[in-house]
């Protein structure tokens, strides 16, 4: 069977004294092609769910499956790890080579790809997340913003099924930040990669066709973001606001006013009110 | 009020005379009153973090004159103290910590002032307060077991402690989730009411600063594109429109009225007041919706 399922996920990890439960009774399935973005405060267990996804981390009960294959099961790691990739947080920890486009050809040389496709995949991967320029430069003399699309493009050139990303734009200016989120849409809109996209900030979840809200090890809430930025109070019970544009959508709704329409930013809610 | 920083024709090179020569700064001139906010704002490589560090002495200006609390920057005998005016929180500043224990690391800095052992505690249990950490609890932990959130205040209570004239926090929120973020607009705001200290906040992020400063100065390339009083930039069309998302949401709906012409019946002020004002030009159009 295609696609990620969680079943019955618990995770616990040993402390001094006690155990320390990080998730609890996980159950989701994600289809091949969806764009799902996880939310939840620092401790939600964002995080743990990543790493148990490409089994760095194994479930303490329940199993994991990526396209039916179990990640507890030793002999399937090299294909699930194909199958999907990972982009963490902090850059630094996951840049090994001297020269950019080295770092990004890493990965797909290990595929044992022709090496005229490495060169087309590091082009295509260096392109999305606009750092052609920066080919030839040495990893570690990046910004840190531009050190973390350089991690981004050495998981993309291995062109996964599935791509996992743990707070990718924390470094990013806003509009370093905007141009990293249009291009994943257009990567799961045109390349149909199943993106997962974890973050604490609301506002880069936006453009995800379903959420999935952690809060404290357990899923809080889930639907699409109208459904979820629509539910301020539960939100806000957990330390978390909607999107600006998803509060002035439901303060015009309280008043009686419907708002059908589909918009992405506020300038275009405005916009809409204005023509009326 | 008297001018507490005055940078005059500023520019700042790296590495002068090399191949690698980068000018980061050009021609910048900002004044700064005690007890005033600034809000520095620009991209990656804008050359923020460069002011941040001239202003404390650590790099002094290539051309031109950075005078700070009276002292020039450039004249070596005098720079040499200014770390004790001018506080500098670096990105990040929880990688620095290197102390064992909560106290000694918020101690550090004070111990090199020639205090006694009773100021330096109480000036520490002080400053742990100001941070929103309850001293008694924390001062004998390891810091290395503490969340990344905990590790920044403890970072910033260690230069709070020092009492610095000005105090300059380079991208203080990057990193941190909007419950870490909200606990340090509190420490900021906490400093703000105090009208005799000076605070300078380095973002990337427009919406972080505009509601808290009282001046904002925007870097484009090493270029001082912006300076001046927040009510001020909202009247620059110009460089709203380049920065159209990243303002605060409310602004967003003021700008975009503005821009089609719309007169608003009052001012915005947050989001709630900015919800009323869609509203009512709804219901002034009623028949049509």
């Amino acid at each position: 069977m295609d696609g990620i399922q969680l079943i019955d996920v618990s995770k616990e990890f040993k402390t001094a004294d006690s155990y320390k439960v990080a998730l609890s009774s996980i159950n989701f399935t994600i289809h091949e092609g969806e764009y799902i973005g996880i939310l939840g405060l620092n401790q939600s267990g964002k995080s743990t769910l990543a790493r148990l996804l490409n089994g760095l981390l194994k479930p303490t009960r329940g199993r994991v499956l990526i396209n039916g294959m179990d990640t507890d099961s030793p002999q399937q790691l090299k294909e699930i790890r194909q199958l999907l990739g990972i982009v963490f947080p902090n850059p630094d920890n996951q840049l090994i080579c001297p020269i950019v486009e080295e770092e990004i050809a890493f990965g797909p040389e290990n595929l044992g790809l022709s090496p005229s496709e490495v060169h087309k995949r590091v082009s295509w991967a260096l392109e999305i997340v606009g750092m052609q320029e920066m080919r030839n430069h040495a990893p570690h003399l990046l910004s840190g913003g531009q050190k973390q699309k350089v991690a981004l493009a050495s998981v993309l050139a291995m062109e996964p099924s599935y791509l996992v990303l743990d707070e990718p734009t924390s470094m990013l200016d806003p509009l370093s930040r905007r141009e990293v989120l249009e291009h994943l849409r257009m990567i799961n809109q045109e390349n149909h990669m199943t993106i997962i996209l974890i973050s604490h900030n609301p506002e880069d979840l936006m453009d995800a066709k379903r959420l999935i809200v952690l809060n404290e090890g357990s899923i809080y809430m889930q639907g699409t973001p109208k459904e979820v930025y629509g539910d301020m109070g539960k939100l806000g019970a957990v330390g978390l606001n909607p999107p600006g544009l998803y509060q002035l959508i439901q303060q015009l709704e309280e008043e009686g006013y419907r708002i059908d329409d589909n918009f992405e930013t506020i300038p275009q809610l405005v916009e809409k009110i204005c023509q009326k | 009020m008297s001018k507490i920083i005055d940078i005059k024709d500023l520019s700042y090179i790296y590495l002068p005379g090399t191949a690698y020569q980068q000018q980061a700064l050009n021609n910048i001139n900002i004044s700064l009153n005690q007890g005033e906010l600034l809000g520095l704002f620009g991209g990656n490589g804008s050359g923020k973090s460069t002011l941040a560090k001239l202003l404390n002495g650590l790099i002094y200006p290539t051309t031109g004159r950075v005078t700070v609390c009276g002292i020039d920057t450039s004249i070596k005998a005098l720079r040499n103290d200014l770390w004790k005016k001018v506080g500098l929180v670096f990105q990040y500043p929880e990688q620095q910590i290197f102390e064992s224990n909560v106290y000694d690391e918020v101690a550090y800095g004070l111990r090199n002032l020639d205090l006694s052992e009773s100021e330096v505690k109480s000036r520490v249990y002080e400053a742990l307060k100001r941070v929103g950490l309850i001293p008694n609890s924390m001062v004998n932990l390891s810091p290395v077991k503490l969340s990344g959130g905990v590790r920044r205040r403890i970072a910033i209570a260690g230069i709070l402690a020092l009492e610095p004239e000005i105090l300059v926090m380079d991208e203080p929120m990057a990193g941190l989730d909007p419950l870490g973020q909200k606990l340090m607009l509190d420490i900021i705001k906490a400093r703000q009411e105090n009208k005799t200290q000076t605070t300078i906040i380095i973002s990337h992020n427009l919406k972080d600063i505009l509601a808290l400063a009282d001046k904002i100065a925007i870097l484009e390339k090493g270029y001082l594109v912006f300076y001046g009083e927040v009510p001020e930039l909202l009247n620059h069309i110009d460089i709203l429109s380049k920065f159209r998302l990243e303002l605060p949401d409310y602004l967003q709906v003021a700008y975009a009225l503005n821009a089609r012409g719309i007169k608003t019946n009052s001012e915005i002020n947050n989001l709630h007041e900015a919800g009323l004002e869609l509203i009512r030009i709804i219901s002034s159009q009623k028949g049509k919706f």
